[in-house]
């Protein structure tokens, strides 16, 4: 490998010798491509045309009205696909495009990144295979569905809990047999090196958009950056347009389950320990000898006992803070933004919104808070309707 | 403490290493097994502390680490059954570890405490050469040997340098892709042993997908210094989980072939 790929000490590439060649022919094809004018412009056409970028920034104001300060919604739910994975399947199913691979594998919790692959591996006829924990896919079966119907193949993942972690090490148990013809497509900022690097360039459209939008729409830069933080990729994505606006505050949400206290819960930067899992070493839900917990968290797509590497760096250097929102918390969130705007968030993101109803009472009035509107509720109304079933 | 290199040098025909996740099924088992793959005449053992993310491995070995950390194996209890084991027979072992488990105890300090308790090697599934510093002093000073992975997708410059790190054997893995029983051997294979015994004096052992006795003799005929045979046999514990009795027969009778197939 040409770089090592660390944020601090965190990240690297902790991996079986047979992965090694694969990343190191991911990671010269990255390099080579990501500032190639040809390359570029084709990402922008798709970007604009295909997925519907620059996505707004929206004032939410009887939102705001409620928690008691300004608060504006970077509306990446409105993007393809309903999330902003898109940025990062557009980019990466490009560059796989570029090597001249002909088969996508990707992993999923949620079920998004699946389903923005499958889009893509559609768009560019690509064959692709989806890795799901079946826990997973009952909870999010309309998104099943949906990559089923782009085409894709959805495999059931049965170890541990069937969540997230679960289909990331089948993904890469499959990868290491087929690393000649087949691009793993992954979906986070964490990972081995170079995917943290990469799935941040892709997704840093974001924080680019959001910045220039506060500047025309607002005339200053927010006070604070909201977002949720599951692996972490749409927060990479939007903190990354702010790293040098020392006064704005970088906010990440983590999912605190049922309750952090209680240990059930996918909350790793605020309860971790430094660990090494999925090729890279980052905070970790452990147990004391380094087994991986199983978490839970009401948000499949935030459902993961690792996190980003560049998160974890973040944290120690205190330039981004962290903290947990629990799963009750979530669903106000959920139903609050729903009622007071007409967005159906999702439950993912709706985390960022529930930090943001806890600093209730807390913030002056002119405090403006941007929140990453990750995605779209619509895949979660029946796991909604379940907590909180709607009286007649 | 009896060594690799005393093994390989005392051998006219390739070793035997049978490969186990430890407390599977159950410490007590586990041992009774691994008691007659030595009665049946393994040379070297190779050994996993069952982790619950093992990335390397393919179902066999997955549902074992399950199997033997529901039964209670973790590492400080592995330590004291490799104890128990070098107690039978002053056999070398090797360890096949995730780095996580190492990280958490402390590299310098598992490294010690297990060579204490008899252990040769430890080979890290998840950490390349291109991170071996991150090993190879404290295992050094441990007095343990290095194992690493060359695998048929290694680059040769690549080999040269993982060949000049290792001091106990080449881990030489035969298919790409994770452990598991496969009907057929890669047919680079036999490629890949003569090319890396141009290249060093290091012995090269051979693993991954080798499941019939045939298997284990064509490697040994390509020149391999070792043959390594995990998913098959534990997949026979897998098979027997109900007969303890029939399950140590088993083991013992299949290792038995692979020696009379090795040693033709």
């Amino acid at each position: 490998m040409k770089y090592k790929g660390r944020f601090g000490d965190y990240g690297g590439f902790y991996v079986p010798e047979v992965l090694i060649p694969a990343l190191e022919e991911l990671e010269e094809a990255f390099f080579h491509y990501h500032h190639d004018e040809q390359f570029v412009n084709e990402l922008e056409q798709l970007s604009k045309h295909y997925a519907g970028r620059p996505s707004p920034l929206y004032f939410a104001q009887r939102f705001s009205e409620h928690v008691g300060f300004r608060v504006y919604l970077k509306r990446e739910d409105l993007l393809h696909g309903g999330a902003h994975k898109v940025n990062n399947t557009l980019g990466q199913g490009l560059l796989a495009k570029y090597m001249g691979k002909t088969k996508l594998i990707a992993e999923t919790g949620a079920g998004q990144h699946g389903l923005a692959t499958a889009m893509i591996g559609a768009l560019f006829g690509m064959e692709t295979k989806i890795f799901m924990g079946v826990t997973d896919i009952e909870r999010q079966s309309v998104n099943v569905h949906k990559m089923k119907l782009c085409g894709a193949e959805v495999v059931g993942v049965e170890g541990g809990t069937g969540t997230l972690k679960d289909a990331i090490n089948d993904a890469l148990r499959y990868w290491t047999a087929h690393v000649t013809d087949t691009f793993y497509l992954f979906g986070s900022a964490a990972g081995p090196h170079p995917y943290p690097t990469i799935v941040k360039h892709f997704q840093s459209c974001i924080g680019a958009e959001a910045r220039q939008q506060c500047l025309d729409q607002i005339g200053r830069l927010p006070d604070m950056v909201v977002a949720c933080v599951g692996g972490g990729s749409n927060a990479i994505g939007i903190f990354s347009g702010f790293y040098d606006d020392k006064d704005v505050r970088l906010i990440g949400v983590e999912a605190g389950g049922r309750s952090v206290a209680g240990g059930k819960h996918a909350a790793t930067l605020v309860a971790g320990r430094v660990g090494i899992l999925h090729g890279a070493k980052s905070y970790l839900l452990q147990d004391k000898e380094g087994q991986v917990y199983d978490t839970e968290s009401v948000s499949a797509g935030l459902d993961y006992a690792a996190v980003g590497p560049e998160h974890c760096m973040l944290k120690d250097t205190g330039r981004a803070e962290y903290f947990a929102a629990e799963d009750e918390e979530v669903l106000d969130a959920f139903e609050l933004l729903t009622r007071s705007e007409g967005i159906l968030p999702a439950l993912e993101s709706s985390h960022a919104l529930a930090y943001v109803m806890q600093q209730k009472g807390k913030l002056d009035s002119d405090t403006i808070a941007v929140v990453n509107l990750s995605g779209r509720g619509d895949k979660d109304v029946s796991i909604v309707e379940k907590h909180r079933p709607i009286e007649q | 403490m009896k060594t690799y290199k005393q093994v390989f040098s005392e051998l006219d025909r390739a070793a035997l290493i049978p490969f186990f996740v430890v407390g599977d099924p159950d410490f007590d088992t586990s041992l009774e097994i691994i008691k007659g793959a030595i009665d049946a005449g393994a040379d070297i053992l190779e050994l996993g502390i069952p982790f619950s993310d093992p990335i390397a491995d393919g179902p066999t070995i997955q549902k074992a680490d399950i199997r033997a950390i529901k039964s209670g194996m973790n590492v400080a209890r592995a330590l004291e059954f490799i104890k128990q084991i070098k107690n039978y027979k002053d056999i070398p072992i090797g360890l096949l570890m995730y780095y996580n488990l190492i990280y958490q105890y402390g590299t310098g300090k598992f490294f010690e405490d297990f060579h204490k308790a008899g252990v040769n090697s430890v080979l890290v599934a998840d950490l390349s050469i291109d991170d071996g510093d991150e090993i190879i002093g404290s295992a050094a000073s441990a007095g343990l040997d290095t194992v690493f992975m060359v695998t048929p997708n290694t680059a040769p410059d690549r080999i040269k340098l993982i060949v000049s790190k290792t001091t106990g054997f080449i881990y030489t893995v035969s298919v790409l892709g994770v452990t598991g029983s496969r009907d057929n051997l890669s047919g680079t294979i036999e490629d890949l042993i003569g090319d890396l015994k141009k290249l060093t004096s290091v012995p090269v052992c051979v693993g991954f997908g080798i499941s019939k006795p045939e298997h284990a003799a064509a490697v040994a005929r390509a020149g391999a210094d070792g043959v390594i045979i995990g998913s098959k046999i534990v997949g026979l514990i897998e098979k027997n989980l109900n007969n303890k009795t029939e399950m140590i027969v088993e083991i013992s009778a299949f290792l038995t072939q692979v020696m009379d197939a090795i040693s033709r």
